[in-house]
């Protein structure tokens, strides 16, 4: 797999504070990373960094092979940034706002009237594209600031709360466009959001920032199972082994972290994780306890999120 | 360097400016007072005594007034009897330090929308991640405000050489407007003033919390040129066509200081406060 974005060691310090410490980390060609993080995490600083808007006190990265410091106009040509706010020019149309961008993103003259009607349609503008951005909803505003990241066709694109103000609707059609975008047009998208259920549902792989600092990297599911610490299964066994079995489970603190409840025909308990699920199952069957099936309530990036939290409380 | 970028930053910004009642209403209304109203009212003064209070005593006053003036301004001066002498002497002389701050105040104004209002705006961040270079940036920033200033003074300027003739006609009975010194002050001082108002809102920019705040640091640039006006008026000194030559040359000497400074410290993540 081809890294896009290489990052070693990156720290960005204003005055005080450090808004990002020391990352590191790799995004690869064509997949959607979810950068998360609470607000001032440090995920726009990092987004400021990777295009060379800012620069870093210390520490290296690549971007699509260039150096954003060295190389920050070649590199601003092939990615595409979603501000956290629309950042579009409210005096003027729709149209304008686009036109002018194409010109500062060098799309080609002959294809800038067809390229912005395009995604006047795409987005659903194309009625209004001839009115004051000013009197747009928040909706439409955060749609018209995605067409222009989109306008010159990027390689690269960072989305800064892409969802941020929309109606379910529409954020259901920007998070299609988003996988549209990653799988079949083969785009690389960074996504920074706090929205975790949105990340579980798009993102191949997520890091989670934590003032500045990465506290967790790897795909949702890689990250349930190393930072959900209560999960609740469920364990079918044959009838007239449950009693034993129980006592079994009740031997257990390390693994079984509650009292089983039994429920038709089934034992409910909850594990210390999802590496406690092969070593119970072990357990069992070395016991000579017939398992016919063993079902783990479906977890999500939430649970590791507030983990993570609770991990860092813990520790203060 | 991209003119193509440079062009759609200058279109932007103007296209933005001409859509703000906050910034255009100002540079409307001024020139329309200096260049259009004020030659009338300067006309009518000496026949209207008694309105503005006017005696002859007065208009004695402004001849003692441009007896101690060079001896250019005197030479152009002889043979205009002592109205004619009221008239040409402030439509031309008197007015022209008050022109000069046309061209200052439009730079300031615009350069202060352009840099601070966009921060204020929220929209320089999108600009920002252009494939701009900050040198592309600072050159349209500067050009729209410059090209603006310029534009408004030109057309001040045709504007004020019409009224001021054609209200001057029933008395002076000849074009006398614009002399040599207006040529050398429209031509020399006048392309160098927006860098003032350009150079200093530079450097402010990225400390002003908005577009007001940056208006009125930048307003500063506007008292010497007032300084100048009043002596002018008082007649402790006299603009002659050396004195505007020496004057547009100590502008354009300050507006290479100010964007050689201004150039330097300009980073586009300043632009974002950071």
């Amino acid at each position: 797999m081809t890294a896009v974005i290489k990052i070693n060691q990156l720290t960005r310090c204003f005055k005080e504070t450090t808004a990002v410490d020391q990352l590191s980390l790799e995004v690869f060609a064509g997949e959607i990373f979810g950068f998360l993080g609470h607000n001032g995490a440090g995920k726009t600083t990092t987004v400021r960094l990777l295009n060379g808007v800012i620069e870093p006190t210390s520490g290296s990265m690549r971007v699509l092979g260039f150096d954003p410091q060295v190389d920050g106009p070649a590199l601003r040509a092939r990615t595409g940034v979603l501000t956290e706010t629309p950042s579009m020019d409210e005096r003027l149309t729709a149209w304008d706002n686009l036109s002018i961008y194409a010109d500062l993103y060098r799309v080609p003259r002959v294809e800038v009237h067809k390229r912005i009607n395009e995604l006047l349609d795409e987005f659903d503008l194309a009625d209004r594209a001839k009115e004051r951005v000013g009197g747009y909803s928040k909706g439409m505003k955060q749609r018209l600031a995605l067409a222009r990241a989109l306008l010159h066709k990027p390689e690269l694109l960072f989305l800064d709360e892409a969802t941020s103000g929309l109606d379910p609707i529409a954020a259901h059609h920007v998070n299609d466009l988003i996988v549209r975008l990653a799988r079949r047009e083969g785009h690389t998208v960074f996504l920074c959001t706090h929205n975790l259920v949105e990340a579980q549902k798009l993102c191949d792989r997520v890091a989670v920032l934590e003032h500045g600092r990465l506290v967790a990297l790897g795909t949702p599911a890689e990250l349930t199972r190393q930072y959900v610490r209560r999960l609740d299964v469920q364990i079918e066994i044959n009838e007239e082994q449950i009693e034993g079995t129980l006592h079994i489970l009740r031997s257990l603190p390390r693994l079984v972290i509650s009292e089983p409840v039994r429920t038709n025909g089934a034992l409910t308990v909850t594990l210390s994780g999802h590496e406690a699920i092969p070593d119970l199952l072990e357990i069992l069957v070395h016991k000579s306890i017939r398992v016919y099936r063993i079902a783990a309530k479906e977890t999500n990036l939430e649970q590791v999120y507030f983990a993570l939290h609770d991990e860092k409380e813990s520790v203060q | 360097m991209n003119a193509h970028a440079i062009s759609a930053i200058i279109r932007k910004d103007l296209k933005v400016v001409s859509q703000n009642k906050g910034v255009m209403l100002p540079i409307i209304i001024l020139p329309l007072i200096l260049f259009v109203i004020l030659p009338w009212v300067v006309t009518l003064m000496p026949f209207l005594g008694d309105v503005f209070g006017i005696t002859v005593d007065d208009l004695n006053k402004v001849q003692d007034l441009i007896n101690r003036m060079g001896a250019g301004v005197q030479q152009e001066l002889a043979g205009y009897d002592q109205y004619q002498v009221f008239v040409v002497y402030f439509l031309v002389y008197v007015m022209a330090p008050f022109f000069m701050i046309i061209p200052l105040m439009v730079s300031s104004v615009i350069a202060a929308d352009s840099f601070a209002g966009e921060k204020e705006r929220k929209t320089m961040e999108a600009l920002l991640y252009t494939p701009t270079t900050d040198r592309e940036l600072f050159i349209a920033k500067l050009l729209s405000g410059w090209l603006a200033a310029l534009a408004v003074a030109l057309v001040g300027f045709v504007l004020y050489a019409i009224m001021a003739n054609a209200a001057g006609w029933s008395q002076i009975g000849r074009i006398f407007f614009p002399n040599t010194m207006w040529l050398v002050l429209i031509s020399w001082v006048v392309p160098a003033l927006p860098g003032l108002g350009l150079g200093v809102m530079v450097l402010v920019s990225s400390r002003a919390q908005g577009f007001q705040d940056a208006n009125q640091i930048g307003s500063v640039v506007v008292l010497p040129v007032v300084f100048l006006a009043i002596g002018q008026v008082s007649g402790a000194m006299s603009l002659s066509v050396p004195l505007v030559f020496l004057l547009g040359l100590v502008i354009w000497l300050l507006d290479g200081l100010l964007i050689w400074l201004g150039s330097r410290s300009f980073k586009r993540g300043r632009m974002l406060g950071a």
